[in-house]
């Protein structure tokens, strides 16, 4: 085991299937010989050189596109789109070709690609630097959507991801790529370093998609959630002292219908959280689901709680952020209703 | 060769890396005054030529050569000096202020001050400009230069024009004909052509300035606005300032290598011109050549201004990990600040002593702004627009659920 960040979790996972695998291949802006602007894919040229890790042309649609054409060839591209907000020069790319290639030619081509793009706020990035758009894609039926929250997760997702002959979309919320992040932006974050999470294994290993996992075991609510927000929900249960069992996705779709329903089946209470935008987010596919297979164990109306539909603001992020605050009286307010 | 010999691809690099000289011989230069200038009514194919060539007006002494000498005033010049200097001294403390924690982020323009000086001289009242991040110069070019409030955009404050919703330097300035910046390159590369358009199709007479970068000419925003700019002849000028960089990434990448983003513009139908950025003199006569076909309806023209993008690409980035420290000292096209300055004394119209007030009298006149605008506040110090702001504009009116939202967050 060796102590990693999400950045080197993520480095280490294109690491082994770079080595394992001769057709991955690794592109993107910035990505080759400066090793990505949050260096993720640092000193991968110099170890594989320059036709399995390079710099690609500013754009999208462009390196979505290759990626796909690499793809019916028979690599495993693993592309990066700079932040999540640069991805919709690419979208008819994903939409249209990367999602559907393998129905409309009845499999005779498939599309395994991975498109990593990291997603987000809480770094003052303002309204393009903070997006999660996680909702675009689990709407899109061919895509996959991978969403981690530490760094063991985000390695073992990112080789399954890799492996997998579907097109995925990783996101990774950039806000916890050095530490959780449990949105008390006035604390300093215990570095991944020192964090159990952190503990992750140099060699290969996979975290199965379609698998979610329980993060905090409890029984007075259930919330569900990814990425960043996961550790907020349990900041918020912590402080509130409300017994809630969190459900971290890790794959929002296909996603690990099971583990909600249990979960909700056994509390009778239900949260949804997340970063995005509320209108048509993915949290009303996951209320959606909630509310058709646990209706009858339910003793609460489901709360969602999530970003404001606005843009994302520059200096009016904390207000914007759903933090710990929110989150606890989410919490009280299931509690609360009969 | 085999034909069946194995396929190789191809990824480009740059001439020099970190420890090494760069090579500049791909740059390609001509020599000061070698340049014709075609007839503002010229055949695209005629600027084919220039494409591969550099229009250059200022030799290495500081003199001015040849037919695209816009014979300006010394008092032109020396408004278009106090402009790059203005730019450069904001550019400068702006920086500082960064690194002192009162602004969350910033980007410089050194070393291509001349570009956006010039070419905003050479614009008319009413002509609109789509710029990039990189394009402060077009407002701190002007005598009316909104220094102050440009600060609290910055500061992020509560007299920040933008309300707080933009990252520094993502200004918007319609009265001074500055489209509000977005954050997603070449968008407004596209934007520009449909505004000019509308002039045209309104009958009126002002015409459009797109901006993009180097980089960003590999989005296909960049090629769809070359189609649409040509097919309809839009009264628009498409500005590529091609600094070499783009963040990490060399304009080989772009798809320099071997060629030139001048060229694009003559293979979509566009008359097209490659000229030296760092070259005062030649800036404003190629804008006020381009500006002039606009406005007589004989269509778009390309620009590609060759410069050098001195600084590191942004206060997140740190360029000695991808490029040689000494670049821009060797860069053979120089400082475009000097250059005009070497030329002004050259004609007798300047002096080292004049020089220095001038800086000095700029310093001031930033450190005054700076204070002035630090009075309002800072994202630092909490002095920010309320939160409630947050949910205006986002439509015309706020909706109801916007208002429920709103009074759920409590403001
Ligand atoms: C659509 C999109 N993709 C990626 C980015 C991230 N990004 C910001 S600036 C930049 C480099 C742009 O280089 P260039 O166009 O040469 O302009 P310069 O910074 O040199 O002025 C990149 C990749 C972005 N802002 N928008
Ligand atoms: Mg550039």
């Amino acid at each position: 085991m060796a102590q990693m960040t999400m950045i080197q979790a993520l480095r280490s996972a294109m690491d082994v299937m770079l080595d394992r695998n001769p057709e991955v291949v690794v592109f993107g802006e910035d990505v080759g010989y400066f090793g990505g602007v949050f260096r993720c894919t640092e000193g991968l040229q110099a170890k594989y050189g320059k036709t399995r890790v390079f710099d690609t042309p500013i754009s999208e649609g462009g390196i979505v596109g290759v990626a796909v054409g690499m793809g019916a060839y028979g690599l495993r591209p693993v592309a990066e789109i700079q932040f999540a907000d640069y991805f919709y020069p690419a979208s008819d790319q994903l939409v249209s070709e990367a999602a559907r290639l393998r129905h409309r030619s009845a499999g005779d081509f498939t599309c395994p690609i991975t498109v990593r793009m990291p997603c987000g706020g809480g770094i003052y990035g303002g309204q393009t630097h903070s997006q999660s758009p996680e909702a675009l894609f689990t709407h899109v039926c061919g895509l996959r959507t991978v969403l981690p929250s530490n760094p063991y997760d985000a390695k073992g997702l990112l080789i399954s991801a890799i492996e997998n002959d579907d097109p995925v979309i990783f996101l990774e919320p950039k806000r916890i790529y050095n530490g959780p992040f449990d949105g008390h932006h006035d604390k300093p974050v215990v570095p991944w370093s020192r964090h159990p999470l952190g503990e992750v294994p140099e060699g290969y290993f996979t975290v199965p998609l379609e698998s979610a996992k329980i993060f905090r075991p409890g029984k007075d609510v259930t919330v569900i959630s990814y990425g960043t927000m996961v550790w907020v929900a349990e900041a918020a249960a912590n402080e509130t002292g409300i017994d809630a069992e969190i459900i971290d996705l890790r794959s929002l779709w296909p996603l690990d219908l099971d583990a909600m329903v249990e979960s909700v089946k056994k509390t009778g209470r239900c949260v949804i959280v997340h970063e995005a935008t509320r209108t048509s987010g993915f949290g009303a596919e996951l209320l959606s689901l909630v509310q058709e297979h646990c209706f009858y164990d339910l003793e609460a109306p489901i709360v969602r709680v999530t970003g404001w539909d606005t843009p994302y603001p520059h200096a009016q992020e904390w207000a914007y952020f759903p933090g710990p605050e929110r989150l606890g009286e989410a919490l009280k307010r299931a509690m609360e209703a009969c | 060769m085999d034909r069946r010999s194995p396929l190789r691809l191809h990824v480009p690099e740059p001439t020099g890396r970190p420890g090494q000289h760069t090579d500049f011989s791909y740059l390609h230069l001509s020599p000061a005054g070698a340049v014709r200038r075609p007839q503002l009514d010229t055949s695209v194919q005629k600027t084919g030529d220039l494409c591969y060539a550099l229009v250059r007006v200022l030799d290495d002494d500081g003199r001015a050569k040849g037919p695209w000498n816009p014979k300006l005033s010394p008092e032109v010049l020396t408004v278009g000096l106090r402009g790059m200097i203005r730019t450069r001294v904001f550019d400068a403390r702006m920086l500082v202020a960064q690194r002192q924690k009162k602004i969350s982020f910033y980007m410089q323009s050194l070393g291509e001050e001349a570009i956006g000086c010039a070419h905003a001289m050479a614009l008319d009242p009413g002509d609109m400009n789509f710029p990039t991040y990189r394009q402060q110069s077009l407002l701190l070019a002007r005598d009316d230069a909104p220094m102050v409030e440009m600060i609290c955009q910055l500061l992020s404050n509560e007299r920040d024009p933008l309300k707080g919703r933009q990252l520094p330097v993502m200004y918007s300035y319609k009265k001074l004909g500055f489209f509000s910046i977005s954050g997603n390159l070449a968008t407004q590369f596209i934007q520009a052509v449909g505004w000019a358009m509308a002039s045209a199709i309104k009958g009126d007479t002002r015409i459009a300035s797109g901006w993009i970068g180097d980089g960003s000419t590999a989005e296909a925003d960049f090629h769809t606005a070359l189609t649409f700019a040509h097919v309809y002849r839009a009264p628009v000028i498409l500005n590529v300032v091609n600094n070499q960089w783009a963040i990490s990434s060399f304009q080989a990448i772009a798809g320099g290598e071997g060629s030139t983003f001048a060229a694009r513009g003559v293979g979509c139908g566009i008359a097209s011109l490659r000229v030296d950025g760092n070259d005062f003199l030649a800036v404003y006569a190629a804008s006020r050549w381009a500006a002039e076909r606009a406005r007589r309806n004989l269509g778009p023209t390309l620009i590609e201004w060759l410069t050098y993008r001195a600084g590191a690409h942004s206060t997140s980035d740190d360029p000695t990990k991808y490029r040689p420290a000494d670049d821009w000292e060797r860069f053979p096209l120089g400082d475009p600040i000097a250059r005009l300055k070497t030329h002004l004394i050259a004609i007798g119209a300047w002096s080292e002593a004049q020089h220095e007030a001038m800086q000095k009298e700029v310093e001031a006149e930033v450190i005054a702004a700076q204070k002035e605008a630090e009075r309002f506040g800072s994202l630092a110090d909490g002095h920010l627009f309320s939160n409630s702001t947050m949910f205006d504009d986002v439509y015309e009116d706020v909706p109801d659920h916007l208002r429920r939202q709103r009074r759920q967050l409590g403001v």
